[in-house]
């Protein structure tokens, strides 16, 4: 692997007395996705949270070789880290356009009217939709702002917790699209889904989390040849990208 | 009751109910920012009150022992809470906004509450003054329990409450003081009188709400504000400093308390404990509008000001009662239609 942007190290994390991750490390390097796959109640919006420090974690997290374990969630925006969270997190009262401009709440002035340009060019539905409030949008459209508020902070790392979650396979693969483009513009991610084999096309590397605990880790054609992963996550059911 | 007797109730109604709406106005932006229900707001008012009368009258006003006093307590609260997150840089800062600032406004009031400079000078000393105990007392009280629930966070708001009356009894006393109208202007309109005072109190009112709605639909800050309001988990990811919006907030209710506590100080006598009835009056108007609607706050501010005006006329005696009986169906209403307000994203 290249040169690593994130790397996180031993993470363990609780709920209470209750840990649900359990000693998770990975490696995200620069400039390309990374995926974890896991079932539902696996741990994956546990860990996501505990890199982005909303929830308090317990081991190493280096962010371009930077520890910021210790950081606040306020300084880790500001270091570059981005999460688009599983709910979406979205201000359901204000209009789309300030939804944006608040993404760019730690931009200079002209660097926010640059980066809203630059959203609308990526996102011409939010353009659209400008005015209208962001509560009134329907799920895909929320997905694009949740994702285009994110970009406003022009992140390095960005962060996405199931976004295909909810949403209609023809708008998911629009959402993937998007996702490869932005690695392509320079932005790592990392990549949560169980939509596994729709993660698996765009990412290069892959984990697979099942109870809290790392169980296979490898490049996404290793993951896809690896006959009980694609037992369990490939299979059955699940929309294809 | 002829015209003459309702067009003058009208208008004690719309200046009480002016005052309401600030409080109330104050009460609902606390909450939507910080979801602390704000009991000592009228203390904010109180002593803006009492510390404009001190200056009118040459005194040093003892608002500047208070303002030392939390500005200490704020200085440990940061420290200790902060101690791992702690260096050079950080604990200056601390020194400086907690104990430096108050040491300056002393030295500046001592210099300036002799000379009685005026109205203007009053008042901007009187702001400078009451609003950064708007900040401290969220330093000292609030920040540690930011992710508290709304009932912990109200009863700290009631212990802050009562050691701010405390507090304003020992360095205030139990006086009560009045002040000169802001205006000695008055004209008639038909049997009506319009004093000068009443038009300052109504006009300053709207000019502050009216800079408000600017701010809130304006400004990035304001827009952070809302947005932290909206959606806190929201906020926090898009990198809004969530304990300096609450700063914000708190800062921004001292500012509307203290200027409600300079507007009605020559109306009524004020002492160290008014601000209670005050609050409960304008908290009344912020549940009517549910703790949410900026316009229906405002709006229900000055029902609350008719109900207490034409029931002192009718009924004195239980004016008070009245006003706070309004709250009852207000809250029937409220949790019967509660189910709405909790899916709110
Ligand atoms: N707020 C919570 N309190 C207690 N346990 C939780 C909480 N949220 C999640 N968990 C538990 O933590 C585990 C991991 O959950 P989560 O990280 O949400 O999984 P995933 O995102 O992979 O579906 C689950 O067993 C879940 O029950
Ligand atoms: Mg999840």
């Amino acid at each position: 692997m290249s040169e690593a942007l994130l790397s996180v190290a031993d993470m363990h994390v609780s709920y209470g007395r209750v840990e649900a991750v359990h000693g998770v490390s990975l490696d995200v390097p620069k400039a390309s996705i990374v995926t974890v796959i896991g079932a539902n109640g696996a741990g994956k919006t546990t860990l996501l949270n505990a890199i982005m420090g909303v929830m308090k974690g317990k081991g190493s997290i280096e962010f371009d070789g930077r520890p910021v374990a210790d950081l606040s969630l306020e300084a880790r925006v500001a270091d570059g880290l981005c999460l688009v969270p599983e709910r979406r997190e979205l201000f359901a009262s204000m209009p789309v356009e300030d939804n944006l401009l608040l993404g760019g709440f730690r931009r200079s002035r002209s660097e926010r009217s640059q980066a809203l340009a630059e959203t609308y060019a990526r996102f011409p539905r939010l353009q659209e939709r400008r005015r209208q409030l962001a509560g009134t949008l329907s799920g895909g459209e929320r997905q694009m702002l949740a994702m285009g508020r994110a970009l406003m902070a022009r992140p390095r790392l960005l962060m996405l917790d199931e976004p295909s979650l909810g949403l209609a396979p023809r708008i998911v693969r629009d959402v993937f699209h998007i996702i490869t483009a932005l690695k392509d513009a320079g932005v790592s991610i990392l990549l949560i889904e169980q939509n596994a084999r729709a993660a698996l096309q765009i990412a290069s590397y892959a984990y697979v989390l099942e109870l809290g605990r790392v169980t296979a880790a490898g490049t996404s054609a290793e993951i896809t040849d690896n006959p009980r992963l694609v037992e369990s996550y490939l299979g059955l059911g699940g929309a294809s990208y | 009751m002829d015209s003459t007797i309702v067009l003058f109730l009208v208008q004690d109604a719309v200046i009480n109910g002016a005052i309401y709406a600030l409080v109330a106005i104050a009460l609902v932006l606390v909450f939507a920012v910080t979801r602390v229900i704000l009991v000592p707001q009228g203390e904010f008012v109180a002593f803006a009150g009492l510390t404009v009368a001190a200056l009118e009258a040459g005194r040093v006003p003892p608002t500047l022992w208070l303002l030392v006093a939390l500005g200490f307590l704020a200085a440990i609260s940061s420290i200790v809470w902060h101690w791992r997150e702690m260096n050079g840089t950080r604990f200056l800062k601390v020194i400086a906004s907690t104990i430096m600032v108050p040491l300056i406004l002393i030295a500046v009031t001592k210099f300036i509450a002799p000379l009685k400079l005026g109205l203007a000078a009053n008042t901007i000393l009187t702001l400078l003054l009451v609003v950064p105990m708007g900040p401290l007392i969220y330093r000292i009280a609030f920040e540690p329990l930011a992710e508290a629930s709304v009932l912990v966070l109200l009863i700290a708001s009631f212990g802050v409450y009562l050691s701010l009356v405390g507090l304003g009894l020992a360095f205030f006393g139990p006086e009560g003081v009045r002040t000169a109208a802001l205006s000695d202007a008055s004209f008639t309109a038909g049997a009506l009188i319009i004093t000068g005072q009443s038009v300052a109190v109504i006009v300053v009112t709207l000019v502050l709400l009216a800079g408000l709605a600017l701010f809130f639909g304006l400004t990035l800050t304001g827009k952070a504000l809302r947005a932290c309001a909206s959606n806190r988990l929201g906020a926090r990811l898009v990198g809004i400093p969530t304990s300096v919006a609450g700063q914000v907030a708190f800062g921004m209710a001292a500012l509307i308390g203290a200027v409600s506590g300079i507007l009605i100080t020559p109306i009524t006598a004020i002492y160290y404990d008014s601000g209670f009835l005050i609050g409960l009056k304008g908290f009344v108007a912020a549940i009517v509008g549910g703790l949410a609607s900026y316009t229906i706050t405002a709006l229900a501010a000055l029902g609350v000001g008719l109900v207490e005006s034409f029931s002192s006329f009718w009924w004195s005696t239980y004016k008070e009662v009245l006003v706070f009986t309004i709250i009852l169906p207000v809250l029937v209403w409220r949790s019967l239609r509660s189910s709405h307000l909790e899916d709110e994203e």
